[in-house]
């Protein structure tokens, strides 16, 4: 993740050291210097948030990234970068929660990174690999995503991720999209009228609403154009997993216990989980009978799940809360009372 | 007796707009100044403020450069995120005692301790003004406000900080200076004072800072009259002026 945001021109770096993420800050406190860019360790996840809100602001591409506890600290920092539409990305491997948890994967800040965290009406891009090598290309699209969109992107990670070894292949990064001009970054006013960048809107008195409303429709806009997901034995299934992040490859390996046995299951793995991929969901709702939805926590993802598919079909739940992962075997057992019920 | 008048003009980096300040508050003759020493240095296009939480808010409504406005205490980091993508640029952030030296306590002590190359300009009011004056981190020992109805100091709140002599320890801090804008000779020594920390952040030497004892007749139920005797009798007594730290006389 570290030498992807390198390569994607990311030249700023500000984290405070928290497992199971620490990895992260350490490597870029190498390779920042190699790439004439910036690591400061802040003094506090919060100080290290507005680091990213004041680099963001000079044009920089920047990144941070916590684990859970940390996150929540960074929230006050995150509602005025999404208020203020700069780009930053964001990264969450998550641990156990709530409070201090534990350091195991976890999944239970779905709702935080999904319905807001922050206060006031705002939405991060959320994106969840499931392996290595996608962790690598999604934290390069984060980027542009951000810039494209000029809006916060959160990765959504976790202590699994964060902490296993796979290989991967460097790949120089391209942008995927056409990136707009930064007409709006703060480098003083040389030759042009002084700018501000700002949260505040007092007069007239609705120009907060129409400041609302102007990101209400940046975010329909992006809803329309980025969802993102992945269908792994679908085609002829007849129930279908629902999971995201490491959660979905390890029910990767349940499809195939299921399949082996001759059970039509098949995956579905949202990538993008906001925007959630509502339209495969809908599509998918017509065709198959039931939804399995297995993540690492207690019913957070399942609600999204729900909502999507208007609740047109039966949706099964396995979750692991509290810092534990389901196994494949866990997941088939789950299956095949599902099938016998 | 002929009485002659001089009408001052205004510096570019002030805009022609009136403030939303109280009768006798003290930020507009800082405004003033911070405009007089940006045009002075000649560094106005290459300035970067910040504006806080707290009356100031609206700085950039006065201020003509770039200008973000910042979460409540967190200008000094927000400053050192700009300063170090852009280190060829003037970054100065705009705070009161609440910003700096309470919920942003942390970020102040740390962005000094680093030796960030901005120049913080310090508004101490010994009151929340914004809010409606309740206690702040330097309302003085016995002094009235809105949660210190009884006087600071009866209800386990502590003396107040101070800020000067505090960041004084620190290492990255290369000039430190408290002034006042409670009377003629004051506002001209600030003036010299805020070009001074500006010049040290021009030269490279690291964390400066102007704290600056300014009036709120407003929050301490006084009149302008009274507002500019309380910071010269009592304030300067609490928070004595001078250069604290000058690593570049």
């Amino acid at each position: 993740m570290a030498e992807a945001a390198i390569q994607a021109g990311c030249r700023f770096f500000a984290g405070y050291p928290i497992t199971p993420q620490n990895e992260v800050p350490e490597y870029m406190s190498r390779r920042m210097p190699e790439a004439s860019g910036v690591f400061i360790q802040a003094e506090a996840e919060l100080s290290a948030i507005n680091m990213i809100f004041g680099a963001a602001s000079a044009g920089a591409r920047c990144m941070t990234s916590s684990s859970s506890p940390g996150i929540s600290l960074k929230q006050e920092g995150i509602s005025y970068i999404a208020g203020a539409e700069l780009p930053c990305v964001i990264a969450n491997v998550q641990r156990g929660g709530p409070g201090l948890g534990n350091i195991r994967a976890s999944q239970a800040d779905y709702f935080q990174s999904v319905k807001g965290g922050g206060h006031g009406d705002y939405s991060l891009i959320v994106l969840a690999p499931s392996t290595l090598p996608e962790l690598y290309k999604l934290t390069m699209n984060a980027f542009d995503y951000a810039d494209y969109y000029r809006n916060p992107v959160l990765i959504l990670s976790d202590g699994i991720l964060g902490q296993m070894v796979e290989p991967i292949e460097i790949r120089p990064y391209e942008p995927i999209l056409d990136l707009p001009e930064k007409n709006y970054i703060l480098d003083g006013c040389m030759g042009r009228k002084s700018r501000v960048i700002k949260t505040l809107y007092l007069h007239p008195a609705d120009s907060l609403m129409q400041h609302n409303i102007h990101l209400a429709e940046k975010y329909k806009k992006i809803c329309k154009e980025l969802q993102l997901t992945e269908e792994y034995e679908t085609s002829d299934a007849q129930m279908v997993i629902a999971a995201y992040g490491i959660t979905a490859r390890i029910a990767k390996g349940a499809v195939d216990l299921a399949r082996a046995k001759g059970m039509k299951v098949g995956l579905v793995r949202p990538i993008t989980l906001w925007p959630f991929p509502q339209r495969d969901f809908r599509k998918l709702a017509k065709r198959m009978k039931k939804f399995l939805v297995v993540e690492m926590s207690n019913g957070q993802f399942i609600e999204d799940v729900k909502l999507a598919i208007e609740c047109k079909r039966p949706v099964e739940f396995l979750g692991w809360g509290g810092g534990w992962y389901p196994s494949a075997e866990n997941i088939f057992e789950k299956i095949k009372e599902i099938q016998s019920n | 007796m002929k009485i002659s008048t001089m009408k001052l003009a205004r510096p570019e980096t002030l805009y022609d707009q009136a403030t939303h300040y109280c009768p006798g508050c003290g930020h507009g003759i800082v405004h003033r100044l911070l405009g007089e020493v940006i045009d002075e240095l000649g560094i106005r296009e290459k300035a970067i403020g910040t504006a806080p939480v707290g009356c100031a808010v609206l700085l950039y409504d006065y201020i003509n450069c770039d200008i973000i406005e910042c979460a409540h205490g967190r200008p000094p980091a927000v400053a050192t995120g700009i300063k170090r993508i852009l280190p060829d640029r003037v970054v100065f952030t705009y705070q009161g005692d609440g910003d700096l030296a309470a919920i942003g306590t942390t970020e102040t002590i740390h962005t000094a301790n680093r030796g960030e190359n901005i120049t913080t300009i310090f508004i101490n009011n010994a009151v929340y003004g914004m809010t409606g004056g309740q206690m702040a981190p330097t309302t003085i020992a016995g002094q009235w406000t809105t949660t210190t109805p009884a006087g600071r100091g009866s209800n386990q709140e502590g003396p107040p900080l101070k800020v000067c002599e505090l960041l004084s320890t620190l290492g990255g801090v290369a000039y430190l200076e408290r002034v006042a804008v409670s009377s003629p000779k004051d506002v001209r020594q600030a003036k010299q004072a805020i070009r001074k920390a500006f010049e040290t952040q021009i030269k490279g030497k690291g964390f400066s800072l102007v704290e600056v004892l300014s009036m709120c007749p407003t929050d301490w139920k006084q009149s302008p009259k009274q507002a500019v005797d309380f910071v010269n009798n009592q304030l300067k007594q609490v928070f004595p002026l001078g250069i604290f730290k000058d690593i570049v006389p």
